[in-house]
């Protein structure tokens, strides 16, 4: 289990305490964050579930598979270093206290 | 509409949710109430054939939104509920216990219904189409029945439902058999190509593949389930488990009812507008009239959030038409098949990639072309470039086969020209 942290792009912030193996996606459209739209239900086919992962705590995450990075490469917000899918970033107990930003956009 | 004003969702899948939802995000501040007839609170349906049914996600995973979660947007969800009647003159919907709802905003979300069998046995246990969360959950009992018995699980049908539920169950260990009553698969939707490099991809992975196949009847045990499925050569295929995925038909029942126009699924306008200014409706449920009068039909998570935001602007009385490129998504095995854009009619193709080789590694996109005129895109494991392609295809750009041909020309570097 991890508490997760999303930020909105309008500021509002809610944690979510995810189980091991739900997606950062889930967690969010479950609880009606919606910053997050998730559109194909986490088939990694959309890219509408982009966040931007704390910086610092990057390297911590498996590593995109070559299906996401082509995802992100046509995201509707900007693409920077930490974007990634959040569909593809599944929750364990070594992401506890993780925080994730919201695009303005996702579509 | 005003603060005053009650909307009725009939329907809690993808559209019906989106439409109530955007209602929300419009400003909407009067009451809305989804219908849904499943007991469980709306859910992904497109994980149910894949990752759910390989049992790589638990139930609560499919969740979309919880009551509560809807309860937070001013939206009440009642599950378990039958409409039986909408009553257009009196402005009230009737439930199947009788009692009325009154509604000043119809929408209807009704989505559609696995199309079933006509054949002798057709009705046996074991014999299974896959919609909802309780199908799947049907199948996935029955694919452990058939593994723990060593029993061969046919589908009936190669379209995309099938093929992934094929796919699922080689996953799993088990012997499938796919029936399809065309030439090749995906008819419907795939250039020949395309659908010859899935008949490849399929028996690479040990699938039995039957085309033109003629299905006779299925055969029953003495307990009711079924045992196989007798082709009209006399053949049998020994089978545990009978997947049907021959199509849906749209739920217009209601709709036809109460009078409302409908052609193998209500008809709306690009608004998701019927012809009674207080009805709208989204999703697969209905037929959307183009500008040049004939019908289309999708079935898509796409059609149901994007008609789904048209309806609850057209209640709002703002014009909000869908004219974005239809996209669809398959997964099977490790292979994603993302498609944008409608083929029907191509007549000549172009391929990005390496379509002829190794298929364990593939990644290339099919291009085509009807009258000269890029149409339609399909990507396997090809994700980038189906996203660029729907940017083409929204800026009505077509740029000529040999760019598209050529993995060298930057594909968004089209989009800006």
């Amino acid at each position: 289990m991890a508490n997760i942290t999303y930020i909105e792009s309008s500021g509002q912030t809610t944690t979510i305490s995810l189980n091991d193996g739900w997606s950062l996606m889930q967690g969010a459209t479950a609880n009606g964050i919606d910053g997050i739209v998730g559109e194909c239900g986490g088939s990694c086919a959309c890219a509408t579930c982009h966040c931007y992962v704390d910086e610092a705590r990057l390297g911590e995450l498996p590593a995109p598979s070559a299906g996401e990075l082509d995802m992100l490469e046509n995201v509707a917000a900007e693409r920077r270093p930490n974007s990634r899918l959040a569909c593809q970033i599944k929750a364990t107990a070594a992401l506890e206290g993780l925080i994730v930003h919201l695009p303005e956009m996702q579509e | 509409m005003t603060a005053d004003d009650t909307v009725l969702v009939i329907g809690a899948g993808q559209a019906g949710v989106q439409t109530a939802e955007a209602l929300r995000t419009l400003g909407f501040a009067g009451g809305i109430t989804i219908l849904g007839d499943e007991v469980h609170a709306p859910y992904h349906r497109p994980p149910l054939s894949k990752a759910w049914l390989a049992g790589e996600m638990d139930a609560a995973q499919l969740t979309m939104r919880s009551a509560d979660v809807l309860a937070r947007k001013n939206i009440t969800l009642r599950s378990g509920v039958t409409v039986s009647f909408i009553d257009r003159a009196a402005k009230t919907v009737r439930l199947a216990d009788g009692s009325s709802l009154p509604y000043t905003g119809l929408v209807l979300a009704t989505g559609a219904t696995p199309r079933s069998l006509t054949l002798p046995g057709a009705s046996a246990q074991g014999v299974l189409a896959l919609r909802s969360r309780d199908h799947a959950l049907g199948i996935a009992e029955h694919m452990a029945h058939c593994l723990d018995q060593q029993l061969g699980v046919v589908v009936i049908g190669g379209g995309f439902i099938g093929l992934e539920v094929a796919a699922t169950a080689r996953k799993k260990g088990l012997a499938v058999t796919v029936l399809e009553a065309a030439p090749r698969l995906l008819g419907r939707v795939l250039a020949p190509v395309l659908s010859d490099w899935y008949a490849a991809l399929h028996r690479s992975h040990g699938v039995e593949l039957v085309f033109n196949a003629q299905i006779a009847a299925l055969e029953v045990d003495v307990a009711g389930a079924v045992s196989g499925v007798r082709l009209a050569d006399g053949a049998v295929i020994s089978a545990g488990l009978v997947v049907v995925g021959i199509g849906v038909s749209a739920n217009d029942q209601l709709a036809a009812a109460a009078g409302l126009e409908c052609d193998r699924g209500m008809v709306v306008d690009a608004c998701g507008r019927s012809s009674d200014e207080s009805i709208v409706a989204a999703g697969d449920c209905t037929a959307r009239r183009l500008t040049d009068g004939s019908l289309l039909r999708l079935e898509s998570v796409q059609n149901a959030t994007e008609q789904g935001k048209s309806a609850a602007a057209a209640l709002m009385g703002q014009e909000r038409p869908f004219t974005a490129t239809p996209w669809f998504w398959s997964d099977q095995y490790d292979k994603k098949l993302q498609m944008a854009g409608l083929s029907m009619g191509a007549d000549s193709w172009a391929v990005r990639g390496d379509m002829a080789g190794d298929i364990n590694v593939a990644s290339f996109s099919v291009f085509h072309y009807r009258q000269g005129r890029l149409i339609a895109a399909d990507s396997v494991n090809a994700g980038k470039d189906h996203l660029a392609v729907r940017k083409l295809l929204d800026a009505q750009v077509s740029p000529t086969p040999a760019q598209l041909a050529d993995s060298s020309c930057e594909l968004a570097a089209l989009i800006k020209k």
